[in-house]
């Protein structure tokens, strides 16, 4: 690992680090109103100021970064693992599977994203619980993101099936399921890991989108998309720049999270 | 072979329209509330009142009838009325769709120029130093949420068009420069550029050749970024598109017109990606 990724990992882990440390750094919590101070600037007290209704803004960005930062491997690991069941079966059962599954593949691949989770979220009640929005957010992109990976680890799963080691355990007179979770499975892990890694920036991104459209994560629960919306009421950049510090912190992370996985996407690609 | 391909894609598209739609029905039939009418709330109406109601939605309850229903209605050119709206989709759709053709083409006009001419000049100049700075504006670009640009635009006082040219170059400009820096290295270039042959030349005559059916791919892929992109900026922007239409729709959960929507929104990206398929078929043929 070259020096560079060694500080893009260090400075990532330092942004993890300080979110997961956001009870002690903020102990008034996301939600508490300081309304004698309603819409002020950066102070001693608030170091980002406070929102119209005198919520912390340092506080929410705290708790924000939390919940994406810890929220979208959660997704990731969702989708790489229904990536991996769709797409590893389809590429090791081949035939009349494997096109039913690369079918259902292209007609979820052939809606962009944005689209595809906008219905999704609209099919289901907007006007819920905090918690129940956070998890019902994260779970649809987990849900929704598996299909650019699960052609890439059907083409790698048939390519395995073929492979040298494979034919040996199947002349030994292993088959089926044993065959498939034992010796192609665990060969797939390179894949899946890179697949699952570069999924974290991507589901940031659109949980960030859904939250300025209003369909994120529900008030007063805080997230980057969330926090980003505050951003409509501007009329110039001048006016409150301290409102732009949610959107350079997620350039910076998601921009690490690029530099730190180049190699992973050759992995995946 | 090339009536075969077309008539392939013909048959896909209608296949996943046909899905598309049995898809969209499963989902507006089990959506939470769906069976449920505002009128059946009026505390004025008898027991017998709100089961008659209930029974003339009675055949929309079994999902192959309501969707037979909807594609027959489609079919006609009825795609139905819009629960928040009050207005047939149909309009909606037609008053709405010429702006987003409009916002969505400048965009990729933009996008298309911004990313070909960063990644010529890169292969062409060949210093690692501007690789570096175009990499670096691409990657900057691509990590700003779409809906932040279309923010930003506002802000800027910047088209809508040219905030969706901004989210999409970032992506093509990645695999235009890719495809060229590898064909940029192939032997045969590397010779006709130690010959003296002109670099648009060598662009016309031997780099696009190889290149140009990768290229149209990713043309009609970056179709699909472009309308995705349109509903960010048109939402924010306060642009009257059919990217706001399906913002709305979402925020008021009318589904139905999403539904309509997203089929055509799929029809259409499906018809780029085909169009894309086909005319790089027809550019390998010329080149065999």
């Amino acid at each position: 690992m070259t020096a560079w990724r060694r500080l893009a990992c260090a400075l990532l882990l330092l942004v993890v680090s300080v979110s997961l440390a956001a009870s002690w750094l903020a102990p008034g919590g996301y939600a508490r109103q300081y309304r004698e101070a309603a819409g002020a600037p950066p102070s001693a007290a608030h170091w980002l100021g406070t929102d119209e209704i005198g919520r912390d803004r340092f506080a929410r960005l705290l708790y924000g970064t939390r919940i994406s930062l810890l929220l979208a491997p959660a997704a990731a690991l969702l989708s790489t693992l229904m990536a991996a069941l769709v797409g590893g079966l389809a590429g090791y059962m081949g035939g009349l599977w494997a096109r039913l599954a690369m079918a259902a593949t292209d007609l979820f691949l052939s809606l962009p994203w944005l689209f595809l989770l906008i219905t999704v979220r609209a099919v289901m009640p907007l006007n819920v619980s905090p918690m129940a929005s956070v998890l019902v957010t994260f779970s649809m992109l987990g849900l929704l993101g598996w299909t650019s990976a699960a052609r890439v680890l059907c083409a790698r799963t048939r390519s395995l099936r073929d492979a040298d080691f494979v034919r040996q355990a199947r002349a030994s007179g292993i088959r089926g399921r044993r065959l498939f979770w034992i010796h192609v499975m665990p060969n797939l892990r390179p894949a899946l890991y890179a697949q699952f890694w570069i999924s974290i920036p991507v589901f940031i991104l659109s949980e960030a989108n859904l939250g300025i459209l209003g369909l994120g994560v529900a008030e007063p629960m805080p997230s980057w998309g969330s926090l980003l919306k505050e951003l409509e009421g501007l009329t110039s950049i001048g006016e409150e720049p301290w409102k732009f510090v949610p959107l350079i912190l997620l350039v910076v992370v998601v921009t690490l999270f690029q530099f730190v996985l180049s190699k992973q996407e050759e992995v995946a690609a | 072979m090339l009536g075969w391909r077309i008539a392939r894609h013909g048959l896909a598209l209608v296949a996943i329209v046909l899905l598309g739609g049995l898809l969209s029905a499963t989902l507006v039939r089990l959506a939470p509330g769906f069976d449920v009418d505002e009128e059946q709330l009026d505390p004025h109406l008898s027991t017998e009142s709100v089961r008659a109601l209930r029974e003339t939605r009675r055949e929309e309850r079994n999902i192959f009838s309501f969707w037979l229903h909807s594609m027959q209605l489609a079919a006609k050119g009825d795609l139905g009325t819009s629960l928040s709206l009050g207005q047939p989709v149909t309009t909606l759709l037609r008053e709405r769709a010429p702006l987003t053709l409009r916002l969505v083409s400048m965009g990729l006009l933009f996008s298309w120029a911004v990313a070909m001419a960063m990644a010529l000049s890169a292969a062409w100049l060949r210093a690692s130093a501007y690789d570096a700075l175009t990499t670096l504006v691409s990657g900057t670009f691509l990590c700003i949420p779409a809906a932040v640009l279309a923010l930003l635009s506002v802000l800027w006082n910047v088209p809508g068009s040219l905030a969706i040219g901004l989210i999409v170059f970032p992506r093509v400009y990645r695999y235009a420069r890719n495809l060229l820096a590898k064909a940029y290295s192939l032997p045969h270039i590397v010779t006709a550029r130690a010959k003296g042959i002109g670099e648009l030349r060598i662009l016309f005559w031997h780099v696009i050749p190889v290149t140009g059916a990768q290229l149209l791919a990713v043309a009609g892929v970056s179709v699909s970024m472009a309308v995705g992109a349109a509903i960010p900026v048109e939402a924010l922007c306060g642009l009257p598109g059919v990217g706001q239409l399906a913002w709305q729709a979402a925020l008021s959960r009318d589904l139905p017109l999403l539904m309509n929507i997203t089929i055509l929104v799929t029809l259409v990206t499906l018809l780029a990606n085909s169009a894309a398929d086909v005319f790089g078929h027809m550019l390998r043929g010329q080149e065999a």
